[in-house]
């Protein structure tokens, strides 16, 4: 089966419940290398959405991306705002009308995900930020929907790849974003923005199982 | 007029250096932007858009930043922005000075922002230049022969000297000048255009300054300096 609209919202409602669930932990990893906000911002961005969603699911998957990034954009704050935000702009134009994804469009809507962060953020591999989550997670997905899985499948690879990026974090020294003013002390240290992508894969994963 | 939003995690900060850069550019919108929209540190993505929309008379803004995120918000809200807009790496307080007298001169969009981008280095200039090495006072010309220049010694007998408002008012008036003009103080000298460049000579009230301008516009130049410095610069 296909990944319809409401399936998409349901999808994010859960996100919402991991980021509250873990609000209290991205806040401590961003206390740690940060300024302390990840947690605090994404439980608030995505706690918006989903009043927005009670309010009204929009018609297709596409649209239901686009007012996550607006809501999130708008609402979240700080770095994690423009990143998250244009990162589900980016998958909502990659999908756009259509009724249902498949496995290719979900791999695909991941992979225009990343381009829009590293866009945003100038950010590479090994800078220790959401793209070392997000990078291997894309990686992982295509080649799932390459050789003909779901979109569960490509999902589940894709959350399993973003885990193992986000914990490869740990000991590089941080070249952008706020940890980035510490230098050497940020080594040893999990980043949170990889740890809330990982997080969203990992979730968004169990929905579509 | 080109106008100016300051994007700063705090509020304070962002009023803060709205209120310095304005001082100097009473005509400029000068918009802040900072916090998150609730009382807390931040940037907020709606509160930036508007700024700008704010600030645009129509001939375009010039966005100054503090911190990393506030540039990804800013440049987002240039994104979405109907008018023309620029993101401009500068230093927060010195660019936002540098950008809204050029402004004020009625300079246009890449003017204003590369005003703001190398006010950084205008200020590590206009810093410890006494350690340079003596410089020809009068400009020469490659054959040794002196090209045109006048000069003048003003008294500075406004109270605060070459600070930031008389600077200003200096550096502004030379706008669309063909003209080069320096102002030095014991061994220090500044480029008159650069506001940052004369606050840093530190010619107190009661200091004696000796300006010098190069160029076809040079009396013109000259005239309009002194003219202000006899006028107290308007205080």
């Amino acid at each position: 089966m296909g990944c319809t609209a409401e399936r998409v919202a349901e999808a994010l409602r859960a996100v919402a419940r991991v980021v509250a669930e873990h609000r209290e932990e991205l806040v401590r990893l961003d206390r740690e290398i940060g300024d302390g906000d990840h947690g605090e911002n994404l439980n608030r961005g995505f706690t918006a959405l989903v009043s927005k969603l009670d309010g009204d699911v929009p018609g297709t998957p596409g649209a239901v991306l686009k007012s996550a990034a607006t809501t999130l954009i708008s609402v979240v704050g700080g770095a994690a705002g423009p990143l998250y935000g244009t990162a589900f702009l980016r998958a909502a134009t990659s999908v756009g009308d259509a009724a249902e994804l498949d496995a290719g469009a979900v791999a695909g809507a991941l992979r225009a995900a990343l381009e829009g962060v590293v866009a945003r953020g100038k950010a590479a591999v090994g800078d220790k930020t959401m793209v070392d989550a997000l990078t291997p997670a894309v990686a992982a997905a295509s080649s799932v929907a390459a050789t003909g899985g779901d979109v569960a499948g490509v999902l589940a690879a894709a959350a399993e790849a973003a885990e193992q990026g986000a914990e490869s974090t740990v000991p590089l020294v941080a070249r952008k974003g706020r940890a980035s003013y510490l230098g050497e002390r940020s080594a040893g240290h999990l980043d949170p923005g990889a740890r809330s992508t990982a997080l969203l894969l990992r979730t968004l994963a169990g929905s579509a199982r | 007029m080109i106008g100016l939003v300051v994007v700063s995690h705090s509020g304070t900060l962002a009023d803060g250096v709205a209120e310095l850069a304005g001082q100097m550019a009473p005509d400029v919108r000068i918009v802040p932007s900072g916090g998150d929209g609730s009382g807390g540190l931040g940037t907020d993505y709606l509160a930036v858009a508007e700024a700008i929309s704010q600030a645009d008379t129509g001939d375009g803004v010039v966005v100054l930043f503090d911190l990393g995120s506030a540039k990804m918000v800013a440049e987002m809200a240039a994104e979405e922005s109907a008018g023309e807009v620029l993101v401009v790496d500068a230093p927060l307080v010195e660019g936002a000075v540098a950008a809204a007298v050029a402004a004020q001169g009625d300079a246009g969009l890449p003017q204003v922002a590369a005003a703001a981008s190398g006010a950084a280095s205008v200020g590590a200039e206009s810093v410890g230049s006494s350690a340079e090495p003596e410089t020809a006072r009068t400009p020469e010309a490659a054959d040794g022969s002196t090209v045109d220049s006048v000069s003048a010694e003003v008294l500075l007998t406004n109270e605060v000297g070459l600070h930031a408002r008389p600077a200003a008012l200096v550096a502004r008036s030379l706008t669309g000048l063909d003209a080069r003009v320096v102002v030095r103080f014991g061994d220090q000298e500044a480029d008159a255009t650069s506001v940052l460049a004369l606050m840093g000579l530190g010619a107190p009230g009661g200091g004696r300054v000796e300006v010098t301008a190069t160029g076809p516009d040079a009396p013109e130049a000259l005239r309009r300096v002194t003219a202000l410095a006899a006028r107290d610069f308007d205080e």
